[in-house]
């Protein structure tokens, strides 16, 4: 039997040439797939990798990308679930390893629906086509005359049925179908997709049972705790460790030299002084009495307040002219009947996962083991392979529950660490990160500066947009020296923006990167959006018009830009969000007194938002009384799942709005912990309305991030309207409103 | 030290400095990893977890703190968790789900308080537990409703 699974796998893989889809990159899959081959064969049939049906009925299906709160293990499994009749209530998801086998397991970029959903779904209705092939042999009729419905096959002759679980034996000799014979099911026909599931994992989440990667334990583990220098890529001079080592638990203290990675590809990893402990906290301990000289390098010499004003005299200068560009704004600027000029500053964020980065590694000479909470599990496997020269069949990646990723834990340097030290201590071992670690040596997002000019006509009409922007790009992080936003950063909403204008001109600006810069969700979109939304409300009053009417003309007529995806931008669509929600806002109701609404519009991943925030602004304070979000993300996966997220993503909006700063003095990061680098809380989030505009016909876009870069310009705009003070830089916790 | 800790309801005989803060014991020394890490400063409250059925931020309270006491964890059970993980479920809460362990001790501990808590309530004893995936609302609502399942388990 093991051997008609196997050939089933290989041959499942072939057909479906998946390379194409992005899904199974490895068509020559080993026959050695002890993961996947249950230990007692006779009582499961795997059709393909993603599917495995046990003889009681119940099914485990695989979840390739990883779980950061985003409910991808619900989301896709459902969809499998709902191409193979399966009753969910059978189901059980286990969280696939990391391997090419899977196809790109990278959880990012809002794209795991977009790109694997059909895949899943040909997985689901596969498994079902050979539960009927099955059945109809052992009825001895044809294939169409049965049908799957709930968990069993049934006779549409006879209204006999069998039950998914009994027909395990037979189905798993049944030949895999053809790809070009595989139907996938009509909208109107879901059970599952569209509807609302709840995550499978609620279980755990509310008992505390769910395992992240801090909580791996394994025998004889150890613990680290690792001080690296204040300063971006600064080195150990030297440091004494004596009194570290007089700390109860504390076994051990060693010095990491920095994994520096190739140009063009992985993160390294930072280095420093480790202390390796029999538990979490004495690392902790004997890392804050450490006494550590530091060599702090090139970078010593950053701070932000300087950077910032070195980018805001560069941007009132001429930058490189962006293709994408058009029109002459020259000219629209001298027959203006008004300009209108403002400059924009986003500081640098940082993402602080409620579970800090952390890995647990096990080196054991020619084999490595990893348990840790990874968004891009493939890459931390080849890292790994690529800095301790093992071969990539010895490393396994085993992917926790993420306690929030949000980008940060798509760059694997903690795991890089753990195999460090695992193998400079020759034992397995926990990397954690404290807290004040995480908000001082991340991946950042980028700050920015941005200049903006336009022009309106008599008509109030917008006829010219220059925009300059200060962008250190996430491409230094790979390739030292690039010194002025790539071509991806400036297709997140700049060269893209929904707007409609016939004379636009975009400038890029050099900004250099004196700290790690990483994405965070949104990435780009967060300084586009709050750019290109401010400067729209900006024009509007100018223009004395209705912020949602400008909107409205500023994305202009109907029509459909095709660029190089799959996805064409509609402005029908941008217009249909933006009208539901004023609409759901109430949007032109008078507010009282010291009260404000504010309108923002963005295109990203695909998806189509609009959002409108109410503020009040009373003493000096700012509430965000209330957000109201439409979304136009096509084909919804699991409703109440993307509620979820959106919310989730107005929250994240207004903690960056409120709160967002990371500062550097002297090269070093001044932020330390949630009291001074701080979250939006309970008695600070507002009431969300989310709508989901029905796109059911239409491919399912980005989810997890079109939420976010919104929400700061709303509130900025809502500010305006209640107060008639216009906010340019954030945060608003730096802002005098008394 | 050595000593005996009492968590849940089940003696557990450790040995572990008395200033390790109740967290690591709880998580490294015992083994239950269901209480978090968030922070280490009292800011986050993934930590929570009740002492004596006050609620207390265990990264920041000693080993000594908890001696002799009665700890519950979200590995534990009370009238008031168990309602509450209803809601949680039904309103499909979680999103990470790090911070939950927390957020469902921290309840606890309010509904055993208050038994009947306005949005302002919440508001004043929920905000020491940051959720970064920003479930407020629906942690919000689901106090609300675990309220109401136990007044319709009351009727
Ligand atoms: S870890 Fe204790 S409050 Fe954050
Ligand atoms: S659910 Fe992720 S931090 Fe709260």
């Amino acid at each position: 039997m093991s051997n008609i699974q196997k050939i089933n796998r290989r041959d499942f893989v072939k057909i479906f040439g998946l390379t194409s889809t992005g899904i199974i990159l490895g068509c020559n899959i080993s026959s050695d797939k002890k993961e996947f081959i249950p230990a007692s064969n006779e009582n499961s049939f795997s059709p393909n990798l993603f599917i495995q049906i046990h003889k009681n009925g119940n099914i485990t299906l695989m979840a390739s990308r990883s779980e950061m709160g985003q409910g991808i293990r619900t989301s896709l499994a459902s969809a499998i679930a709902d191409e193979m009749e399966a009753d969910w209530k059978y189901v059980t998801v286990k969280q696939a390893i990391g391997h090419e086998k899977y196809g790109n397991q990278n959880t990012d970029g809002s794209r795991s629906v977009r790109t694997i959903l059909e895949p899943m779904r040909k997985m689901g209705a596969t498994a079902k086509m050979m539960l009927i092939a099955a059945a109809a042999q052992k009825w001895n009729i044809a294939e169409s005359d049965c049908k799957a419905e709930n968990h069993f096959i049934i006779n549409q002759k006879t209204t006999e049925k069998i039950f998914f679980g009994d027909l395990i034996d037979v189905a798993s000799k049944m030949p895999i179908p053809d790809e070009n014979t595989i139907q996938l099911k009509k909208v109107e026909d879901f059970n599952y997709i569209g509807k609302t599931l709840k995550s499978v994992d609620l279980k755990d989440f509310t008992h505390g049972t769910a395992k992240y990667g801090m909580d791996i334990r394994i025998p004889n583990m150890k613990f680290a705790a690792i001080a690296r220098c204040p300063v971006t890529f600064g080195t150990v001079k030297s440091f004494d460790s004596s009194a570290a080592e007089k700390i109860s638990g504390v076994e051990k203290v060693i010095q990491l030299d920095r994994i520096v990675p190739p140009i063009g590809q992985f993160f390294g990893a930072l280095g420093g002084v480790a202390v390796i402990a029999n538990n979490t906290w004495s690392a902790f301990q004997g890392k804050i009495n450490l006494d550590i000289e530091w060599n702090y390098g090139e970078n010593h010499s950053f701070d932000t307040e300087k950077f910032n004003e070195l980018l805001t005299k560069r941007v009132h200068q001429k930058g490189k002219l962006v293709p994408g560009s058009k029109g002459n704004v020259t000219n629209a600027f001298t027959n203006a009947e008004q300009l209108m000029e403002a400059t924009y500053h986003v500081p640098f964020l940082v993402h602080t996962p409620m579970e800090v980065p952390n890995a647990t590694a096990w080196f054991q000479g020619d084999k490595v083991a990893v348990w840790a909470p990874v968004q891009d599990p493939q890459t931390a496997r080849a890292e790994i392979a690529h800095f301790f020269e093992i071969p990539i069949e010895n490393i396994t990646v085993n992917v926790t529950f993420l306690g929030g990723g949000f980008g940060r834990k798509s760059k694997s340097d903690f795991v890089v660490e753990a195999v460090a030290l695992s193998k400079k201590i020759n034992a397995p071992v926990q990397v954690v990160w404290t807290r004040e670690d995480d908000v001082k040596h991340s991946f950042y997002h980028a700050t920015s500066v941005q200049y903006l000019k336009g022009s309106i006509n008599e008509k109030g009409q917008v006829t010219g947009w220059l925009q300059r922007v200060a962008l250190p790009s996430i491409v230094s992080s790979f390739k030292p020296l690039s010194d002025y936003a790539s071509g991806f950063e400036l297709n997140q909403g700049f060269t893209n923006n929904p707007y409609h204008i016939q004379n636009f001109r975009l400038e890029n600006v050099k900004a250099e990167a004196h700290l790690r810069i990483g994405w965070m969700r949104s990435v780009v979109h967060i300084h586009s959006g709050f750019a290109n939304n401010s400067f729209a409300d900006e024009l509007a009053f100018a223009a004395k018009k209705n912020p949602i009417d400008f909107q409205m003309e500023l994305i202009g007529k109907d029509q459909i830009i095709e660029r190089k995806s799959d996805y064409p931008y509609n402005s029908k669509r941008m217009k249909k969000v933006l009208e539901n929600t004023a609409k759901i806002a109430d949007f032109n109701r008078k507010r009282p007194e010291n009260y404000g609404i504010g309108i923002a519009v963005h295109y990203s991943f695909y998806s189509y938002v609009a959002t409108a925030v109410e503020v009040s602004v009373i003493d000096g304070n700012v509430k965000i009384e209330e957000v109201w979000t439409t979304i136009d993300c096509g084909l919804v996966l699991n409703k109440d799942n993307v509620i979820n997220q959106l919310e989730g993503a107005a929250i994240f909006g207004i903690s960056l709005a409120l709160f967002g700063k990371i500062t550097a003095k002297e090269g070093a990061v001044e932020q330390n912990n949630f009291f001074d680098y701080q979250m939006t809380r309970m008695k600070d989030a507002p009431k969300i309305t989310i709508n989901i505009i029905d796109a059911m016909n239409q491919p399912p876009t980005g989810v997890g991030e079109p939420g976010v870069p919104v929400i700061a310009p709303a509130i900025c705009n809502a500010i305006f309207n209640a107060t008639g003070k216009r906010i340019r830089t954030l945060p608003l916790i730096d802002v005098d409103f008394s | 030290m050595i000593t005996t800790l009492k968590i849940n309801g089940k003696n557990h005989q450790i040995e572990a400095p008395e200033e390790m803060p109740l967290l690591w014991v709880i998580r490294d020394i015992i083994g239950l990893t269901g209480t978090k890490f968030g922070c280490g400063v009292a800011q986050c409250g993934a930590c929570s977890i009740l002492v004596d059925g006050i609620l207390v931020k265990s990264c920041s309270m000693p080993l000594s703190f908890g001696i002799g006491k009665e700890i519950t964890t979200i590995e534990g059970a009370s009238g008031n968790l168990e309602i509450l993980r209803e809601a949680w479920q039904e309103g499909n809460v979680p999103q990470c789900g790090y911070c939950q362990s927390g957020q469902l001790i921290a309840a606890t501990f309010l509904l055993e308080n208050n038994a009947n808590p306005t949005d302002e309530d919440i508001d004043n004893a929920m905000s020491g537990n940051i959720c970064r995936c920003g479930t407020y609302p629906r942690i919000k609502k689901a106090i609300h409703s675990a309220v109401k399942l136990k007044n319709q388990g009351n009727e």
